[in-house]
């Protein structure tokens, strides 16, 4: 897709420039027939035909979880980069949407070409559809992230998925497993989780884990001996959390 | 759900079938064998249906259906297996013949007819109240081959995750405690909860169970049938 576009891209250059030289040699062959002809010769902009593309996908996220709202989930197109790696640090815009389940800086960052969010939370056993359009050949890696609140810093989402072989009316579906974003240590203690299980502090600067990103090993909960956690055994789960499906439609 | 395609065979006999079937698709032999990749869960019957895209024997974050219902919290997969009778599905019923025990595979074959594109499989996994194991509307590949699939534990959303013994009759409390389930969990549990805020099919959370086999909040023994998925390994092959 991408190399499709840029051979595009190419031809276009060179049919200015075979039109610049055509309007040149018109020029020229005007001034045999008149000197006076060359002043009047008015050099027509020619805009090369460019031909905007749109492309739009139409993304579907479901809560698969029993108990755990999902944050406004944030989607974004861009060029080949990854927002998170297991093993890596996680940036200040993935610990905000991972502790506090705000996306605003993961949204914001300078490298989005497309960019959406759900107007809300998406609760258990609740969908959320969303269309993301680009005029960008470029934008042709997703990511999706969304936190689950009842967590001190756990998300789920998937990030730097090349969909440029993605044809039109084409589906592919992921089952996303979920990530611990490692910025907060997860004591499921009063006032540390911003989730309604507990409505407590989301985002917090200070990094008291092992600040790098790693699969989630789930909850404990106090029904499960951590007495000190605010959490019951309710707000446990299981990998996968969100289904995802992306359609290009456009 | 991951999927692992592995050692594609064209067969000769495959590119006659497709020179043959100039429009039309053809029916197609599948091998299955499931196999219960869990510590200490027994599966109950086993269903295994391929059907049109239109149906389907579960769908997650919908209501389940009655048929649904009766598999998840006691087994009964009669309802299911009419309702895809109903449907012109081609079935498989209990390959096992009883109770897939932890770490057991059982196979069978299924002859689906070309409109029957999509492939389902549920059974009830215990100890639960209303938690099974499923594929939901697989895409039969057209390609000869052999390909494997990872299922997923599912809470029905029916039925409180009390973890206690009792009925598995639509509708009624606790888990059914069919042989060997009898000696193999606990009794007089007080219950691990008594709300069930999701009515959605979901993916189940796991059970919490406890360590002590005659009191307890839970009947489930927790350092034996507790999970993380997958649950079930799915090998399919296309002839």
């Amino acid at each position: 897709m991408l190399t499709f576009i840029t051979q595009k891209k190419s031809t276009n250059k060179l049919t200015l420039q075979l039109l610049i030289t055509s309007v040149l040699t018109l020029g020229i062959a005007a001034c045999n027939d008149n000197d006076n002809v060359a002043e009047e010769v008015v050099v027509v902009p020619v805009v090369p035909v460019t031909p905007v593309i749109e492309y739009n996908y139409s993304i579907t996220l479901t809560n698969l979880t029993y108990a755990q709202p999902l944050s406004p989930v944030a989607v974004t197109l861009h060029g080949d980069t990854k927002m998170w790696q297991v093993g890596q640090s996680a940036s200040v815009a993935l610990e905000k949407l991972a502790e506090g389940g705000d996306n605003a800086d993961l949204i914001a960052l300078t490298s989005n070409m497309a960019i959406t969010t759900s107007k809300g939370p998406i609760p258990p056993g609740a969908s959320v559809t969303l269309d993301i359009t680009t005029t960008e050949p470029s934008a042709t890696y997703l990511t999706v992230a969304t936190m689950l609140v009842n967590t001190n810093d756990a998300f789920s989402g998937l990030t730097g998925i090349d969909i440029s072989t993605l044809t039109l009316n084409q589906e592919k579906s992921w089952q996303l497993n979920v990530y611990d974003a490692g910025t907060e240590q997860n004591n499921e203690a009063i006032g540390t989780i911003p989730g309604p299980a507990d409505g407590g502090v989301g985002y917090d600067a200070t990094r008291n884990d092992i600040d790098l990103v790693s699969y989630h090993s789930g909850v404990v909960s106090k029904d499960d001996g951590l007495s000190s956690s605010v959490l019951t055994q309710a707000y446990r789960f299981d990998n996968p959390a969100v289904k995802l499906t992306i359609t290009r439609t456009k | 759900m991951k999927v692992i395609k592995q050692s594609p065979t064209k067969s000769a006999l495959t590119v006659l079938a497709l020179a043959l079937a100039s429009s039309t698709a053809m029916a197609q032999e599948l091998s299955i064998t499931v196999t219960n990749l869990t510590q200490g869960l027994h599966f109950t019957p086993v269903i295994t249906a391929a059907h049109t895209s239109e149906n389907n024997i579960f769908m997650a974050s919908e209501m389940a259906s009655i048929e649904l219902r009766a598999m998840a919290e006691g087994g009964d997969i009669s309802g299911l297996v009419s309702m895809l009778t109903n449907a012109d599905a081609n079935i498989n019923e209990n390959p096992a013949m009883g109770l897939l025990a932890p770490a057991m595979s059982a196979s069978f074959t299924l002859t689906n007819d070309s409109a029957n594109t999509h492939l389902s499989l549920a059974a009830m996994i215990l100890p639960s109240n209303d938690g099974f194991v499923g594929l939901n509307d697989w895409k039969i590949p057209e390609e000869a081959g052999t390909y494997t699939v990872f299922l997923n534990a599912y809470d029905a959303g029916t039925e409180v995750n009390n973890e206690l013994r009792g009925s598995g009759a639509p509708g009624e409390a606790g888990m059914p405690v069919p042989p060997p389930l009898e000696a193999l969990i606990g009794m007089n549990g007080t219950g691990v909860t008594d709300m069930e805020s999701n009515s959605k099919v979901h993916i189940h959370r796991g059970s919490l169970g406890d360590s002590d086999m005659s009191a307890g909040t839970s009947d489930i023994n927790n350092s034996v049938q507790r999970w993380l998925n997958p649950v079930a390994k799915l090998t399919i092959t296309v002839q």
